[in-house]
């Protein structure tokens, strides 16, 4: 296949994915917006009152930036497991595959149909926050790399997951079980300045907290850890799971007999 | 001239230990309607599925007019058409997307795939469900709408496992129309199915697959003279009290008075009808009874059976 040819096939998956999610919009696009406007209401306008200020910053603001991350991480990593896991579930996959479309256009087609959904999110987050507080950037270029590259990291560990599921089960357990406790303590609704020291150093192993501490950074200019840490741990990330998927996209893992 | 396929020592164990394939030689020339025959589990679909790159090969090559799936899969897809034989789109998409995101993976334009689309949604009489959610088609719609889905990016190899499983008589006649049309206009195929009748109608040239082995691989007409025995029914003017004597013929009356006749090889029909003239009885028209090349396929599968081991289903 031609560049032009590679580009259409890259570009079909893209918009079938958008087509996806755009068309179930109750299910994938209002739930994050319901979700995230209570989370804004009971712990930034109700309790966060009562806090007072987190990190030099009234809670609400200080929460904002981990709620869209929270957000954002979590709809890329669903749209892509469960879209590719229907595809397996109803074999449509198999169109994909005796088709040319080279492996590294599928998860690329796939991880920016995840992107699509996780940004998408963001932007709606971001605007109903405005509702609430309001938002003043303090580095708009870390902002958008931060959330990109989040996005897309999460949408790779999707497609993993995807893979890897042989039931729907397997789809939901990494989600509830893994992301959302780590996102939790990932410091979206705290500082890790406020836990002791045996926990702060436990909370460094996280993952999501350099992203959301990143993003946090981007908006508001202050971090529990050094930004651009963050998004140098973002992107080795994203390196080594887009290698590990695309090897098991090589064994047919998941998908081939 | 290369050919559409080629399949030289093709085996595949599948994870359970269970050895689907044993060592398949096969090729298909460019042009050839051909039927790939065997009972369940005898190795068809896993044969068609190591070809359109669904199932992983243990070892062999395959090549698709000439491109080895090894070294050129790419180019080898590019030239292939699937029909699966379990309905595998996605049932939430409407018609026209299915097979336009289709030629989207093959690289085609949204704009080019869109006439080769309505081209063979038209001529599979699925033009006007084009925005119908796939869900919605009937069990024979969702056939053919698999079949213009493998057509869209114009294959030159068009491989139908059981296309017709399931479909009424009429739409199966017409689908048979529709791929022989394919088939004068270029495009090699290659089907399995379970009704023999499907691959005396349609194909030239018959391999019969059991045991994860080809037991034959001939020609139609060649398969057919092996026959030595064949059986017809003639229907007399008027109906027949008992069954009549026949020198050299074995014959006998069904339950609704038509008259079987067993003729061999080398037998001549018109002795039986001279014999039944003399008699006073006046035939007014004949059929075979059953169809010849299931009986030959059933005798040769019965002959390839390892002693002592039932054909057991789902084995692939």
């Amino acid at each position: 296949m031609n560049a032009q040819a590679l580009f259409t096939a890259y570009s079909t998956i893209v918009l079938r994915e958008i087509r996806r999610f755009t068309r179930i919009w109750p299910q994938t696009l209002l739930p994050p917006a319901v979700t995230m406007t209570l989370y804004f209401i009971i712990f930034g306008n109700l309790i966060g009152s009562r806090i007072g200020e987190m990190g030099g910053f009234d809670y609400m603001s200080f929460i904002v930036p981990g709620l869209i991350m929270m957000a954002v991480i979590t709809s890329s990593y669903a749209n892509v497991v469960s879209s590719f896991f229907s595809m397996k579930f109803q074999r449509s996959v198999e169109e994909l595959l005796v088709s040319p479309v080279p492996n590294w256009i599928i998860l690329a087609g796939y991880v920016t149909g995840g992107m699509a959904r996780g940004l998408g999110i963001g932007v709606i987050v971001t605007l109903l926050s405005l509702a609430f507080t309001q938002l003043k950037i303090h580095s708009l270029p870390m902002v958008v790399v931060t959330v990109f590259l989040t996005s897309a990291l999460f949408a790779v560990g999707g497609f993993i997951n995807a893979l890897l599921a042989t039931k729907f089960d397997d789809v939901s357990i990494v989600p509830t079980f893994v992301l959302t406790p780590l996102t939790y303590l990932g410091g979206v609704f705290y500082s890790i300045d406020l836990l002791p020291d045996f926990w702060q150093g436990v909370s460094m192993a996280n993952p999501i907290l350099y992203m959301v501490n990143g993003f946090r950074f981007g908006i508001l200019g202050v971090s529990d850890v050094n930004p651009f840490v963050s998004l140098g741990m973002i992107l080795v990330f994203i390196v080594v799971l887009s290698f590990i998927a695309l090897k098991l996209l090589a064994r047919g893992k998941g998908i081939r007999h | 001239m290369t050919n559409a396929l080629e399949i030289e020592g093709l085996t595949k164990t599948y994870g359970s230990g269970f050895e689907a394939l044993k060592g398949i030689d096969l090729k298909v020339t460019q042009g050839d309607f051909f039927a790939l025959l065997g009972p369940n589990g005898a190795g068809k679909s896993t044969t068609l599925g190591i070809v359109c790159s669904l199932v992983t090969k243990s070892a062999g090559k395959v090549s698709v007019f000439g491109y080895d799936i090894d070294t050129h899969l790419s180019q080898a897809k590019l030239h292939l058409g699937v029909v699966p034989q379990e309905f595998n789109f996605n049932q939430f998409e409407k018609v026209f997307d299915i097979v336009t995101i289709q030629a989207g993976y093959y690289g085609i334009p949204l704009k080019k795939a869109a006439v080769s689309a309505e081209k063979y949604l038209k001529k599979l009489g699925l033009w006007d469900k084009r925005n119908t959610p796939a869900r919605m088609l009937s069990g024979g719609m969702k056939r053919r709408l698999m079949i213009a889905r493998a057509l869209v990016h114009e294959p030159k190899l068009l491989i139908l496992d059981e296309p017709t499983a399931g479909v009424d008589i009429e739409l199966r006649r017409s689908m048979w129309s529709f791929l022989e049309e394919m088939n004068r206009q270029g495009t090699t195929i290659i089907l399995t199915t379970h009704y023999l009748e499907e691959a005396e109608a349609l194909c030239r040239n018959i391999a019969i697959i059991d045991h994860g082995r080809i037991v034959r691989n001939t020609s139609k007409r060649e398969l057919l003279q092996q026959l030595s025995l064949e059986t017809f029914l003639l229907d007399t003017e008027k109906p027949l009290s008992k069954t009549p004597e026949l020198e050299g013929f074995t014959c006998r009356l069904d339950n609704e008075g038509v008259l079987e006749v067993d003729v061999h090889k080398g037998q001549a029909l018109n002795d039986v009808f001279a014999q039944l003239e003399q008699q006073g009885i006046k035939v007014i028209s004949m059929r075979t009874k059953a169809n010849r090349l299931e009986e030959l396929f059933i005798r040769m599968v019965e002959s390839s059976e390892p002693a002592g081991e039932a054909i057991t289903e789902g084995r692939a």
